[in-house]
């Protein structure tokens, strides 16, 4: 009985895991906390006062806000850019040897690296963190939905273009559909590098911001904040990786294989 | 090119749908040039059911692929119908190896990928692709996605697929290649039947001599590398064929003659 009901999707067994899962988690965090580790490691209920206090004061929806609106917006704008580009130089090969290697050598460098100099050029304002940002999850994207967009099945072009399908058709029909699992995948990995970008230029200087926050607390050394800091953040990449999940779900369940 | 001097007045029955006239095709690398075909001449009648066999690298998919219009020959050319062909046509239908079903499309968007670039209305694709996805017996199967389907199945989907177009030609290049023996059979038996009732010109590449002499009226015995043809055998076993045909003297008799024909290019091309 128990193991049919675990193939229907919302079966008991997965919730009882679940929670399994998040009580131990919970329990390995009291043991640690209540060793010598307590100097750097809160405990769970030390952090949740911070929380509460943080959440009252109403300051803690200014920082998420703000970290939020500045990773979103790099990413969005990035995502925006990247797709076309991406089909272009996949489409014209002389765009792609033209730009094609410089995307990569650019991507090979770590945005913190370029972080200066584009404060430099834009100030240390919300423009420069989101233009990091930007470029970073831009250049993530373009590579992988560009892959996606070499790795079209030949054999599945010919077998549009014999059932009569122009170049128009073949991009719309073919090419676009097929990339779509590379997309996602581009998505995920773009948000995930908007969310390291982000926390590197809040650290690196902000009026406000959960990287700043994590930065300021631990000048004073208040390590409940900046442990809550850092699992509010791991707690907003997660939520973000299961909407592009979802998506996934949605919109490529045809693959034979799923990519994670 | 224009001055080919068989006449031109169409004759229904005895002049030939597809004049494959004296095609080269050389692939060039930077190892060297590969002759892939050496002048491949051939008639195919209206309606006619024609198997091609040969050894592995012989050039059979080449020529399939000149055919459909998807690869240029380098010299020689191709008149379907009188005209010759440039580029791929949905005239001539193409049933790859490898299924090339659109994985993100159900079977029945499947069928009716190409009957919605013809223009036709909404009902009529419909109907068309029903129609089709009935004759290889998917019915049952229309809202399901490839990935859910066995082997055999989605070759019969890109078979509903090719034959939804009506095409004029048929080009099928080892299109149960893949498949176990049952199936294959089964599959045989299909296209047989379904051949009986329409009779639409087909170009079929295979591997396996028995699958040659049950379905064709003519076999094409191609040498080892650079591909010519060396034979043309009549199949003259009598329609409706099944699968106890494969148990006439008839049948033996023709399999053992082109079996041993391409047996001896096999062994020419270990040379
Ligand atoms: N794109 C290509 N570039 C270079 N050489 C090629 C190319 N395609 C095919 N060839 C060569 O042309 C020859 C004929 O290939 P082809 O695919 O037509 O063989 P085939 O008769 O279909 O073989 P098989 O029965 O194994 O499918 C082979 O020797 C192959 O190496
Ligand atoms: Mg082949």
């Amino acid at each position: 009985m128990s193991i049919q009901k675990k193939s229907s999707k919302i079966g008991v067994p997965n919730v009882v895991y679940s929670i399994i899962s998040l009580g131990a988690a919970i329990l390995l965090w009291l043991f640690i906390s209540s060793t010598e580790a307590h100097v750097v490691f809160a405990k769970p209920s030390e952090v949740f006062a911070a929380l509460s206090k943080l959440f009252e004061s109403g300051k803690l929806f200014v920082h998420i806000n703000a970290s939020l609106y500045r990773s979103l917006m790099g990413f969005i704008l990035a995502f925006a850019c990247a797709l076309p580009v991406a089909f272009l130089l996949g489409w014209y090969k002389p765009l792609q040897l033209i730009f094609y290697p410089w995307i990569k050598f650019v991507k090979s460098i770590p945005p913190i690296a370029y972080i200066s100099l584009v404060i430099v050029a834009q100030g240390v304002g919300e423009n420069a963190k989101v233009t990091v940002i930007f470029i970073g999850c831009f250049l993530v994207m373009v590579i992988n939905i560009f892959q996606g967009v070499q790795n079209v099945d030949l054999t599945m072009i010919k077998a549009a273009r014999v059932l009569g399908a122009g170049d128009f058709t073949i991009f719309a029909k073919v090419v676009v559909p097929a990339s779509l699992p590379f997309i996602l995948v581009a998505m995920r990995l773009g948000l995930a590098s908007s969310l390291t970008t982000l926390i590197a230029a809040e650290l690196t200087g902000a009026q406000v911001g959960l990287g700043q926050m994590i930065q300021e607390a631990s000048m004073y050394f208040e390590m409940d904040v900046v442990l809550m800091g850092i699992i509010i953040i791991g707690v907003i990449g997660t939520i973000l990786d299961q909407v592009v999940s979802f998506l996934e779900r949605r919109l490529t369940s045809w693959q034979e294989t799923r990519t994670i | 090119m224009a001055g080919n001097q068989d006449n031109m007045m169409p004759d229904q029955n005895n002049v030939p749908k597809v004049k494959i006239r004296n095609v080269t095709k050389t692939y060039s690398s930077k190892r060297g040039d590969v002759i892939a075909l050496n002048g491949f001449n051939l008639d195919i009648k209206e309606n006619e059911f024609i198997c091609v066999v040969g050894p592995s690298g012989c050039g059979k998919s080449t020529m399939l692929n000149i055919l459909a219009g998807l690869d240029n020959a380098t010299s020689g050319e191709i008149l379907v119908d009188g005209n010759v062909i440039h580029g791929p046509s949905p005239d001539r239908g193409v049933v790859f190896q490898q299924y090339a079903l659109f994985p993100w499309l159900t079977v029945k968007k499947n069928v009716e990928f190409g009957l919605r670039l013809k223009k036709l209305s909404r009902q009529e694709v419909s109907d068309i692709a029903d129609h089709y996805i009935e004759m290889v017996g998917l019915q049952d199967f229309k809202n399901s996605y490839p990935k859910e389907l066995s082997g055999g199945m989605k070759q019969r989907v890109a078979i509903a697929r090719a034959y939804a177009m009506q095409p004029k030609l048929l080009l099928m290049d080892e299109p149960f290649g893949a498949l176990d023996a049952q199936t294959r059979t089964q599959l045989q038996s299909e296209l047989l039947k379904t051949w009986e009732e329409e009779r639409r010109t087909c170009f079929f590449i295979t591997h396996d001599v028995e699958e040659a002499v049950i379905l064709a009226q003519r076999v094409i015995i191609m040498s080892a590398r650079p591909g010519r043809i060396i034979d043309i055998v009549d199949i003259d076993i009598p329609y409706p064929r099944n699968q106890e045909t494969k148990m006439e003297p008839k049948f033996f008799e023709l399999k053992n003659k082109i079996w041993s024909q391409v047996y001896n290019q096999y062994l020419e091309q270990r040379k």
